[in-house]
């Protein structure tokens, strides 16, 4: 099986979806000759023209809305947002047309939107966000942020095949740093399901994107004292998948949120509150969290590793957590 | 520009004002039946402004695209939705289009009438049907797209993202501008420091047509020419047309800032007594003729607002959704051209990065600037390289859509005036 990058598994499903089928079509900015800012289009134009690989203005608001647009005709448009960032620009057109159209007068919008994310890179604050927690929050929308080239494949095709609006994140630090054994040919990763990366017994860390690498870093460093901990990546947002979640701390009794989004209105606190809800007399202890700081991502390099959560941070709750 | 088609026959005169007449009575029922408190919500009005929702519609073939705003219940109409779904949205009943999880003109139709469903927040349709617009030229269908902004939604980001990103792509895209005057209590005078706003698409390159918004043949012949240069791959069409809002912005305001005079002005131009008048005397509409239209549509009325009046609310379980589709889509894409013309033979997907006809060389694009400047500044924008999808792809149904064309000629055509 070939080893590939984040970056080129997320390619391959491109390829691979508008290969099969015509009603695919990509549309974003320089994403055509140029092959997108990450180059993740790469080769896409040259492959399937001008009329699939759709450039546009700098213009987040008519990206979204034509490829929701082309939707209704039964397209499947994937838009590329140069930086997730930009998200902000087309927000309106995001959240009050994409994601009601279906539950308001029933008009599916099978589209993606599928943005770098993330930060750890010094891209300073507008190049560096993680704003999925306000598309997780407005119904109607999916939102998908994989880990790994393997999972980024598979659920970026799945997402494709979805007949709702999702927005797909990839964390531009992961792009090319890890690589990923990829079958050859067809395969996809369901959207909602969480996917246990690290079997323990003293305590659950769910997480997902790159923080499921700091957390797997600190699972290795814990079970050298002895401590036991499972890795849960959760791999989709929204749709969320509870049920792992509790089946894991029914297990574990003990629970660790750890995500590189801010901490207020972070996705651990509804974590946390699903968990007290559902599996309170499960729980040998509070339910702790490892985020970043409630801040904007600052750019000089000692102000950004202070601000994203680290190693050694989550070492330092789980151990606590563990001890409690 | 070859003249436009300004034959109207006595047959369309007669739908033109059959239509326009529905509009009105299906909103003074919907009046009465605010008064009644049988409303949920606000009433929005488009008293006087009948001409434009049903004149730019009429212009349509079934295969065509709307995106209605607030004051377009006309075009709805004209476009086959039947009266009570009208009463039962503004009711919030369950037999309406959207069961009641949304009111007004909120509702759409893909399958059957092709009615994109609008929202609160102005300009956004404009993006939304230019992508209607790409897709139906990638799927081959050669439809038009047809949507209204008023003066007041102008202003907003999506309008000139959508205009300039539709002119980009040349999408069969017809914006018809409908300028009442007013956008709540703000006077154009006080949103604008322009006098057309039809002069909006100039900057986009992009054709514009001005007409009189109270005569429901021109903005019917402006309409319909525009229709037919979008379906000739000359789109999008800018029309503004001038009209009054004869109400408030809803029924909770008595527009008492509008000065009384422009409304007896405007009264005297009403866009139905007017037509009557003028049909009267051409003969086309007898009394006989006009009692029948008027039966007609009272019948109607009557039994669409007693099936509105009777029907029942929703269950409240209708709130939890679903929010999201499962199954097939209610609409596959309908490929009217071959499917193999947008899809390679399998290969390599090894990355190429030259491709032809993106970003030409063209040494006009400083020198047009000291050239071109006393012929105003739209030249700069035309120097642009516009690589047209369709134009580059050399796969474009629509021909004389794309880089063979001048884009110079585009911007140098001035608005039409009918006035």
């Amino acid at each position: 099986m070939p080893q590939v990058t984040l970056l080129e598994a997320v390619r391959q499903a491109l390829f691979e979806e508008m290969e099969r089928d015509p009603a695919v079509v990509c549309i974003g900015e320089d994403i055509g000759v140029y092959g997108g800012a990450f180059k993740v289009t790469a080769g896409l134009l040259e492959r399937f023209g001008w009329e699939r690989v759709i450039d546009t203005p700098i213009s987040e608001t008519a990206i979204i809305g034509a490829a929701c647009g082309m939707s209704y005709l039964g397209l499947r448009p994937v838009c590329e947002l140069q930086f997730v960032d930009f998200i902000a620009c087309c927000f309106n057109q995001l959240t009050n047309f994409v994601a009601k159209s279906f539950y308001l007068w029933g008009a599916p919008v099978p589209m993606v939107v599928r943005a770098p994310s993330g930060g750890g890179v010094h891209g300073g604050p507008f190049h560096s966000q993680n704003p999925e927690m306000y598309f997780a929050h407005t119904p109607g929308l999916k939102v998908v942020y994989p880990s790994t080239p393997y999972d980024a494949k598979g659920l970026m095709k799945s997402a494709i095949r979805d007949n709702n609006p999702v927005l797909f994140f990839e964390h531009k630090a992961l792009y090319r740093r890890i690589k990923d054994d990829i079958p050859e040919g067809d395969y996809s990763v369901p959207l909602g399901k969480a996917a246990v990366r690290r079997e323990g017994r003293h305590l659950t860390i769910a997480t997902y994107a790159a923080m499921t690498h700091a957390s797997m870093e600190a699972a290795a460093e814990l079970a050298k004292e002895g401590i036991e901990a499972e890795v849960l990546d959760l791999r989709t947002i929204q749709p969320l998948d509870t049920d792992a979640i509790l089946n894991s701390v029914k297990k574990t009794n003990r629970l660790l949120i750890v995500h590189e989004d801010t901490r207020f209105g972070g996705v651990a606190g509804e974590i946390s509150a699903v968990v007290f809800e559902k599996a309170f007399d499960d729980l040998d202890a509070p339910v702790r969290r490892v985020t970043a700081l409630d801040t904007p991502v600052p750019y000089s390099p000692p102000l950004e590793e202070r601000f994203l959560p680290q190693m050694h941070d989550i070492v330092n709750a789980a151990r606590d957590l563990a001890r409690y | 520009m070859t003249q436009a088609n300004t034959t109207v026959t006595p047959e369309q005169q007669l739908d033109l004002y059959r239509f326009m007449l529905l509009d009105r009575i299906v909103e003074d029922t919907m009046t009465k039946l605010f008064r009644q408190n049988k409303i949920v919500g606000g009433l929005y009005s488009s008293l006087g402004q009948e001409a434009i929702s049903v004149g730019t519609t009429y212009a349509l073939e079934k295969r065509d695209w709307i995106a209605p705003m607030i004051r377009n219940i006309g075009g709805l109409l004209v476009k086959g939705v039947r009266p009570r779904d009208i009463f039962t949205q503004h009711m919030a009943r369950f037999t309406s289009p959207t069961q009641g999880k949304d009111g007004t003109s909120h509702f759409g139709d893909l399958k059957n009438l092709h009615i994109v469903s609008p929202i609160s927040m102005l300009g956004d349709l404009i993006p939304v049907m230019t992508g209607v617009a790409m897709a139906g030229r990638y799927l081959g269908q050669n439809i038009v797209a047809l949507t209204w902004i008023g003066d007041g939604g102008t202003s907003t980001g999506a309008f000139h993202e959508g205009l300039n990103l539709a002119a980009q792509q040349r999408a069969s895209l017809v914006l018809v501008i409908e300028n009442n005057q007013w956008a709540y209590s703000t006077p154009v005078g006080r949103q604008v420091p322009i006098k057309h706003l039809a002069d909006r698409a100039k900057a986009y390159g992009v054709r514009a047509f001005i007409t009189d918004g109270n005569d429901v043949e021109a903005v019917f012949s402006t309409a319909r020419e525009a229709v037919r240069l979008c379906r000739a791959g000359e789109g999008p069409i800018v029309i503004e047309a001038k009209t009054m809002r004869m109400r408030g912005h809803a029924q909770h305001d008595a527009a008492e800032y509008v000065p009384k005079g422009m409304f007896d002005h405007w009264k005297r131009r009403d866009p139905i007594e007017t037509y009557e008048r003028k049909l009267a005397d051409a003969g086309v509409l007898t009394e006989k003729k006009k009692r029948q239209i008027f039966e007609g549509i009272n019948a109607v009325i009557e039994e669409d607002r007693a099936f509105a009046e009777n029907s029942p609310f929703p269950q409240p379980e209708l709130a939890e959704g679903p929010i999201y589709h499962e199954g097939p889509l209610p609409i596959e894409p309908l490929w009217n051209r071959p499917v193999a013309e947008v899809t390679p033979p399998r290969s390599s997907v090894k990355p190429e990065w030259r491709v032809s006809g993106n970003g030409d060389f063209q040494m006009d694009a400083i020198e047009g600037v000291h050239n071109e400047q006393d012929q105003g500044s739209s030249r700069l924008g035309a120097a642009v390289p516009q690589p047209s999808p369709a134009g580059n792809s050399g796969r474009s149904g629509s021909k004389g859509n794309g880089a063979g064309r001048s884009p110079s000629k585009r911007v140098t055509k001035p608005a039409r005036g009918r006035k």
